[in-house]
């Protein structure tokens, strides 16, 4: 086990490096860097700019120097906490961020706890009843729910809410909470609001972990061992909880992988809609104005919690599967 | 042990002739059936597949419609109705004072609400105004290059059609959703066959040489999954110049989407790929001398072709679904173009949509596509196989 963590851990650290290189190439893709989109703009207004001041600028952010070493010296910050600085805020990255980090890492762990309540006991159930009414229902649903945007779900549901209850379900907590400490009305008026994004959220990815997990319960179901142990007259419920279900229930680890990167995706332009404090409306102005230490930070957050998640279920994988324990990496 | 035993066992042969086709008489059905292409099977089994033909038909309506939009749709793009901003969707009635008419919408009458500026827009039951069918309305460019007037059906004269009300410039919404299938479906299919291509090219290598180049493009594959698809698509159209025209902008979208999408498709072609070439047929090919790329493209890669179509039209949605995300958030394309995404940016708004809702219009062919195509693919990958 211990080997397995290490070797697992050693992957990552070039996926990691590899990360964010690939960041730092598409937050300096664009032609120009925020400084000539600053120029741009005063001249526009037709203030004049002061080369001297511009050029003091540039070397103080260090936007003069060769790609490489501008790299280096980000990605040295990034290893100590130091995320640069946000030209358009006039602050470090970390002061602007606050803890919309900390919201996103809240919400999408909650989507993910709900995937998996809402998904366990349906997959189940559709998969012990087969071709029937629940099953067949319950599929559709799933379909609706893997077909439908979640961004216009999200639309669709700020309209009805709107028109029905006549209030905003947008935000993440009550007003009168943003910008404050955190105290325990926050953390409950933050709750109060939760569900409405992980549900939106979640739907998608509920519907596919139901389609997984129904095939391969119905997979296990059909094994010898099941009638077996049937006919020596095993209780249904004990025939179905105690094996068929424990060996059904990898997927529910092994699929994070697939389904965290949907998730992240999803609460990305769900929050714009829904307009929650949490990275995905941030990293489109910052985006949008070539704000791009910040830009880059939200981008390395983001694939930093697909792939740090993944890490934990790989871990949590081979805790519950001797197999991949075991015959760890063999056949990799 | 008789002597005249010795040498060569008699041999019994009849000499009657003979016709295998006595011991088992195939019936017509069955000599169709044995002497049938794998395509053909597959689409016998995909017919059987019902939701997955609707779902087809529904497909080949839509794309058939991007051929014609100028003809489909009542108005061009762009015209406007100033005198109806945000007129609410127009009924098709039949019957006028319990007379049968041909289908008519009665014309509308405009107030301000004095109270909430809303526009609010009555029918007026006096005014009848007959669709024209195969009629010349609104000038067009076909195509961007032959001009025209004709249409399959328009507005009575002096009266209007809006069929799905119209947006906040009095333009109707009905032919801009018809404009903007012709980008939002063709985004989906230019950006499948880039990744197509990718894959099976990237998959091929790596499946069929293993070794260290398998192991580096798995990396790869690796690191571009772990990132979230939707903030990395946006990085980088965010990163296309301002500068570029809306046409480069749609070619650039789609490039980025297929630039992203491949990897699924290269796992999936790797894994067949390293248990076929270990087949007798591959190592026989490899004796006569033939090359990696003919082994590869004419041996192995047809042999589980109807899987990766099937495994393709299953990821179409999600770059229509990207197009539309992305265009919806301002990152994507910019009007003139005009997607589905685009037009549903000004759903943005929270309070025009509460106070007109048919702006959300666009949402519905959205999710009809993106579920047709999810039953169409279904289908198609239930009879990717079928022999079995």
């Amino acid at each position: 086990m211990f080997a397995y963590v290490i070797r697992r851990i050693l992957i990552m650290i070039p996926t990691l490096i590899a990360i964010s290189a690939i960041t730092f190439v598409i937050i300096q893709l664009p032609p120009g860097d925020y400084l000539s989109t600053l120029i741009a703009e005063l001249q526009s207004q037709g203030e004049n700019v002061d080369t001297a001041k511009i050029d003091a600028l540039r070397a103080q952010y260090g936007l003069d120097r060769p790609m490489i070493e501008q790299y280096l010296v980000w990605a040295w910050g990034l290893l100590n906490g130091d995320f640069g600085f946000s030209f358009e805020y006039q602050l470090p990255v970390a002061d602007v961020v606050g803890d919309r980090l900390f919201l996103t890492l809240v919400l999408n762990f909650t989507t993910i706890i709900f995937i998996w309540a809402v998904s366990f006991p349906i997959g189940i159930y559709s998969a012990t009843h087969q071709y029937r009414w629940g099953d067949y229902g319950l599929t559709f649903i799933g379909f609706i729910g893997l077909a439908t945007p979640n961004f216009l779900l999200a639309l669709v549901l700020l309209y009805f809410a709107n028109v029905w209850f006549g209030t905003s379900i947008g935000g993440l907590m009550d007003p009168i909470y943003i910008d404050q400490p955190w105290s325990i009305d926050k953390a409950l008026s933050v709750l109060e609001h939760l569900w409405v994004p992980v549900v939106v959220i979640g739907t998608s990815g509920t519907a596919g972990m139901i389609r997984r997990l129904r095939a391969n319960m119905l997979d296990e179901l059909q094994k010898q061992y099941v009638v077996t142990a049937r006919a020596k007259g095993l209780s249904p419920l004990k025939t179905l909880v105690k094996y068929p279900l424990r060996t059904a229930l990898n997927p529910f680890i092994a699929d994070i992988g697939n389904m965290l990167p949907q998730v992240v995706s999803g609460s990305a332009i769900v929050s714009m809609v829904l307009s929650l404090p949490t990275t995905g409306p941030m990293l489109i102005a910052a985006l949008q104005s070539q704000d791009m230490y910040l830009a880059g930070s939200f981008l390395i957050f983001l694939a930093l919690l697909t792939v740090v998640g993944m890490f934990l279920s790989d871990l949590a994988l081979a805790w519950l599967d001797p197999r991949i324990r075991l015959g760890g990496g063999a056949n990799r | 042990m008789s002597s005249a035993r010795r040498g060569p066992v008699p041999h019994y042969v009849n000499k009657a002739p003979f016709d295998p086709n006595v011991t088992e008489v195939l019936t017509p059905e069955q000599e169709r059936y044995y002497m049938a292409t794998q395509w053909q099977l597959m689409w016998w089994k995909l017919r059987r597949h019902r939701l997955a033909v609707i779902s087809g038909a529904v497909l080949a309506f839509m794309y058939f419609s991007v051929v014609i939009s100028e003809l489909l749709a009542p108005y061009a793009l762009s015209t406007r109705n100033t005198d109806f901003i945000y007129a609410p969707p127009q009924g098709i009635n039949l019957f006028h004072d319990g007379e049968f008419v041909s289908p008519f919408v009665y014309g509308l009458d405009y107030e301000l609400n004095m109270e909430t500026l809303k526009r609010e827009y009555t029918p007026n039951p006096d005014k009848v105004q007959p669709i024209r069918f195969f009629c010349f309305g609104d000038e067009y460019k076909f195509w961007g290059a032959f001009d025209g007037s004709f249409h399959i059906f328009c507005p009575a004269e002096g009266g209007t059609l809006f069929l799905l009300g119209t947006d906040r410039l009095g333009r109707d919404i009905l032919s801009r959703i018809v404009y903007g299938t012709r980008v939002s479906l063709t985004v989906g299919l230019f950006g499948i066959i880039i990744s197509f291509v990718i894959g099976i090219v990237v998959g091929g290598l790596a499946g069929y040489y293993g070794g260290w180049i398998d192991n580096l493009t798995q990396r790869i594959i690796e690191i571009i999954r772990s990132f979230p698809e939707l903030p990395l698509w946006m990085a980088l159209s965010a990163a296309l110049p301002v500068t570029w025209s809306p046409i480069l902008v749609y070619f650039g979208i789609t490039l980025i989407l297929g630039m992203l999408d491949w990897t699924g498709l290269a796992r999936a072609v790797r894994s067949k790929l390293l248990s076929l070439r270990e087949e007798d047929f591959a190592l026989a090919a490899q004796l006569m001398g033939a090359k990696p790329k003919r082994i590869i493209g004419r041996h192995l890669l047809p042999s589980f072709m109807s899987h990766l179509i099937a495994s393709a039209t299953l990821s179409i949605p999600s770059m229509i679904l990207g197009e539309t995300a992305l265009s919806f958030l301002g990152l994507g394309l910019r009007p003139p173009i005009t997607s589905w995404g685009v037009l549903l940016t000004e759903a943005q708004n929270i309070n025009a949509v509460e106070l007109y809702p048919w702006i959300m219009a666009p949402v519905v062919p959205v999710i009809i596509v993106v579920l047709a195509f999810n039953f169409f693919g279904d289908g198609l990958r239930d009879a990717a196989d079928p022999y079995r």
